[in-house]
């Protein structure tokens, strides 16, 4: 994977750069000293490695102003960064760029549950934030599965997800409002704590836009009552074509699970084994999870059930409390840690069309036989957005480059199949070079556009999101 | 007029003109004779997956040919669109385009999100007869910059929308009113705050001085009857909560009660606890929708709206004469950085300025 040559200006003006830094932040949140950067030269995608020219985690929408201000003056690209668990790379650095963190600012600054919001600085984790609001029975639904570390400035950038998208939908949809810094400096209010923006949606824009068009440094998102209760119900079958039809047949009957969660043998098998869940030996295991009163999650698990009887399921378990609930849920929960007892492996994160499911697991299973590696998966398929879990042995000489391999050709058969690239992870650099697979040049063209409006000279996050080879010209211009 | 057929037709259109286009989609906000393009030959369903909650139609396509393929499998739109036909004393034919492009959502809106919140993808042809693709038909989907959302909205300044890809939810067996007389705006915002507070799936709120405040239930008969009778326990602090099933929520979220065309009307949006506050200072009639967040308000010929409200919050101005809407302007202006951004962004999807004529910019 490439990134662009650090500028030799730039390097060469570090002791000077670091030294207007100084004047903004304190001198413990300024971070020059070379070992000192090591924690900063990568994300959660750890096979890209590259220590940043300088770290500043300011405290203050106020000081990342004055910091973007001063890279902007200099020219020094800026990667922001949450809390540096991105698998795409999205927060991986060049030499010559400063990583601008928001880890500091992790405050509550509003929490009203009249008109079910909460407003934050971006550096607080996403599990906080619902942790800040569940003692009075709300939460704040999306939920990536690294809620724990993860920042809700990081959910902006990459427009996380989670297992309950289907019912509650992604970041965009839970996020009301943003303080955004521009490159030079500018603090722009988009939304607040009232529904909608007039003119163009700037916030659904700067949502998802993988730190390219501004540093969002407070948000005010969403915040939803808890439902009375949830409860799943495991479905095996000895075929995933019949898996697929299964969760059709669900949602054609105006069931809206919470959670569809499917794995396949490989999967099913590993988590089994690293959680004793005591998941059945079959082609295809469900989770589907609903939501309600007692009743009324009898009364949508009885149609759920009825339907998967009639494809005569090799296993059928109904959960009637929170114990089976918990059994039910273990292995799925485990699934990257039981992935990783078996080895090295990359997780993908394509979409696909949910009717494509039964075709494109052939097909992944097809190209994984080719390259002599093997793939679980898992996968939510209320949504269609897959994660292929690719094993391969990081010791062995062409092993990662053999699983990059794979992985794209199943990304292409996403994109294929009617799918996408990405569905909650992001674009970063794993899949920069893969967009015109997906895009026309002039759908890139378009993306660009926008870049070119927030950040004309092409410093915030520069080499990400868009192939090299297509942002080159731009960022030629920008360094001149 | 120019009726493009297909999305390659439009785009030789909009690299031919030579001038601003006055685009319409069915002619239910544009200038009633007026127009110099209508996208609405490019009609059809393209792609129905139920089992997917997926659907995929051309902008020009009517909006009751999409809800009446929705209702026959059983499903329907989220953001539970509104008609703004009666409000605005016009006919012609709301299309997906016009919605999506004014980002149109109903009473849901406050649990379901707008039209924004259900387009998942969207094709257009830009002012320079580019045609664009973003998003696609698959709900969850982070691959490079939302163009999508930035379209939902954009009242066609950025370019003419061809296609576009929905994100859909399943219907429902029943649908429930509670209603309460009496209260007094304050009082009837609390009781919707503790409403959407609870569990129990509040999906319209609205408040009206003659009509009431009420709350909608929806969901399977069993589903709806439970949450009824808990929601009437949990709220009976605030009023005396009468089960009523014959409510017209289509009524509610057209705002039929604002028909008679004399004042001119807004759309006000505000956090649900100011809207007490807000209503107080109204000139003219008005009602809460959102549990409070949307306040439609009657104002006499020429009132500046805006200029009372003194809160954040944004107020568009639905019904007005033209010389009412140069004056005041249709939408809520924004902050200068938001401008600016807005008029770049503009002049780079549209630099000959074809689209000009839009609202925004």
């Amino acid at each position: 994977m490439q990134m662009p040559d650090p500028n030799p200006a730039i390097l060469s003006k570090k002791a000077a750069l670091v030294r207007r830094l100084a004047t903004v932040v304190s001198a413990d949140a300024l971070i020059h000293e070379p070992q000192e950067l090591r924690p900063y030269e990568c994300d959660a995608l750890t096979a890209y490695k590259c220590p940043p020219l300088a770290v500043v985690l300011p405290e203050t929408t106020e000081d990342v102003a004055a910091c973007l201000r001063i890279c902007h003056e200099e020219g020094v690209p800026v990667v922001p960064r949450g809390s540096g668990t991105s698998l795409a790379g999205g927060a991986l650095p060049t030499a010559d760029a400063v990583i601008l963190g928001v880890s500091r600012m992790t405050e509550v600054l509003e929490t009203n549950y009249a008109d079910r919001i909460i407003r934050v600085q971006t550096g607080i984790t996403n599990l906080k934030v619902t942790g800040a609001v569940e003692e009075d029975g709300f939460f704040y639904a999306p939920d990536p599965s690294s809620q724990l570390a993860c920042a809700i400035a990081g959910n902006i950038a990459m427009n996380s997800g989670g297992a309950h998208c289907l019912k509650y939908g992604v970041t965009t949809n839970n996020l009301l409002g943003a303080t955004a810094v521009l490159i030079d400096g500018t603090v722009v209010e988009l939304g607040g704590g009232h529904m909608d923006t007039p003119g163009l949606d700037l916030l659904g824009l700067i949502c998802g836009s993988e730190g390219q068009l501004g540093v969002v440094t407070e948000a005010t998102l969403r915040i939803l009552p808890k439902p009375e209760g949830a409860r799943p119900v495991l479905i095996g079958f000895d075929r995933s074509e019949t898996a697929g039809e299964c969760v059709g047949d669900i949602i054609k009957a105006g069931i809206l699970p919470v959670a569809i969660e499917f794995m396949d043998r490989p999967c099913i098998r590993a988590t089994d084994a690293f959680s004793g869940a005591g998941y059945p030996d079959c082609e295809a295991m469900l989770i589907v999870e609903v939501e309600g009163s007692d009743a009324e999650i009898d009364e949508q698990l009885g149609v759920i059930t009825q339907i998967a009887r009639r494809l005569d399921p090799v296993e059928l378990r109904v959960s009637a409390s929170e114990e089976e609930s918990a059994a039910i849920w273990l292995g799925r929960k485990s699934a990257f840690g039981a992935m990783g007892q078996l080895g090295d492996y990359i997780c993908l994160d394509g979409t696909i069309p949910v009717g494509e499911l039964p075709r494109v697991l052939g097909g992944i299973a097809d190209l994984a036989k080719g390259y002599g590696l093997e793939v679980a998966n898992v996968f939510h398929a209320g949504d269609g957005n897959m994660h292929p879990l690719i094993l391969f042995d990081a010791n062995s000489e062409d092993g990662l480059e053999k699983a990059e391999a794979l992985g794209t050709d199943i990304l292409c058969l996403c994109v294929e199949a009617g799918g996408c690239l990405t569905g909650e992870h992001g674009v970063g650099v794993e899949k920069r070079d893969l967009m015109q697979v997906q895009f026309d040049p002039v759908d890139l063209e378009a993306q660009m556009r926008v870049k070119d409006v927030f950040d004309p000279a092409w410093l915030l996050n520069p080499a990400k999101v868009f192939p090299l080879s297509i942002s080159a010209p731009r960022r030629a211009v920008a360094a001149e | 007029m120019l009726e493009p057929e297909s999305e390659a037709d439009l785009a030789r259109m909009v690299r031919d003109a030579t001038g601003p286009l006055e685009v319409r989609g069915g002619g239910t906000r544009a200038p009633l004779a007026g127009g110099d393009l209508t996208t609405r030959r490019m009609s059809g369903i393209v792609l129905y997956e139920p089992g997917a909650l997926t659907m995929v139609a051309r902008a020009g396509t009517p909006m009751v040919e999409i809800e009446d393929a929705l209702t026959r499998e059983g499903q329907r739109l989220a953001f539970e669109p509104w008609d703004s036909r009666r409000v605005l004393g016009r006919d012609g034919t709301p299309t997906l385009g016009g919605c999506v492009a004014t980002n149109a959502s109903g009473p849901r809106r406050m649990v379901a999100g707008a039209a924004r919140d259900s387009v998942i993808g969207v094709r257009f042809v830009d002012g320079d007869g580019a045609v664009i693709k973003n998003g696609g038909r698959v709900m969850k989907n982070v691959t490079g910059i939302d163009l999508t959302k930035l379209m939902c909205g954009s009242r066609g300044r950025l370019g003419i929308l061809t296609e576009i890809g929905l994100k859909l939810l399943p219907g429902v067996a029943a649908t429930a009113t509670l209603r309460a007389h009496g209260l007094d705006p304050a009082g009837a915002v609390a009781a919707m705050s503790a409403a959407l507070g609870t569990p129990f799936e509040v999906t319209g709120a609205v408040h009206e001085p003659q009509l009431g405040t009420m709350l909608r239930i929806e969901g399977s008969e069993t589903s709806v009857a439970y949450r009824a009778e808990r929601l009437r326990h949990a709220l009976a602090a605030y009023g005396e909560w009468q089960l009523e099933g014959d409510v017209s929520w289509t009524d509610l979220r057209d705002a039929t009660g604002f028909a008679a065309p004399s004042d001119d009307l807004w759309r006000i949006s505000v956090r649900p606890s100011h809207a007490a506050q807000l209503v107080a200072g109204l000139p003219g009639r008005w009602m809460m929708d959102w549990g409070g967040g949307l306040i439609w308000a009657e104002a006499p010929a020429g009132t500046d709206l805006r200029a009372l409200m003194g809160l954040p919050g944004h107020a568009t101005l639905i019904r007005a004469d033209p010389e009412t809407h140069a004056a005041l302007g249709t939408i809520h202006p924004g902050s200068d950085a938001v401008e600016r951004l807005t008029r770049d962004i503009a002049a780079r999807f549209d630099p000959r300025g074809i689209f000009a004529g839009a609202v925004p910019a």
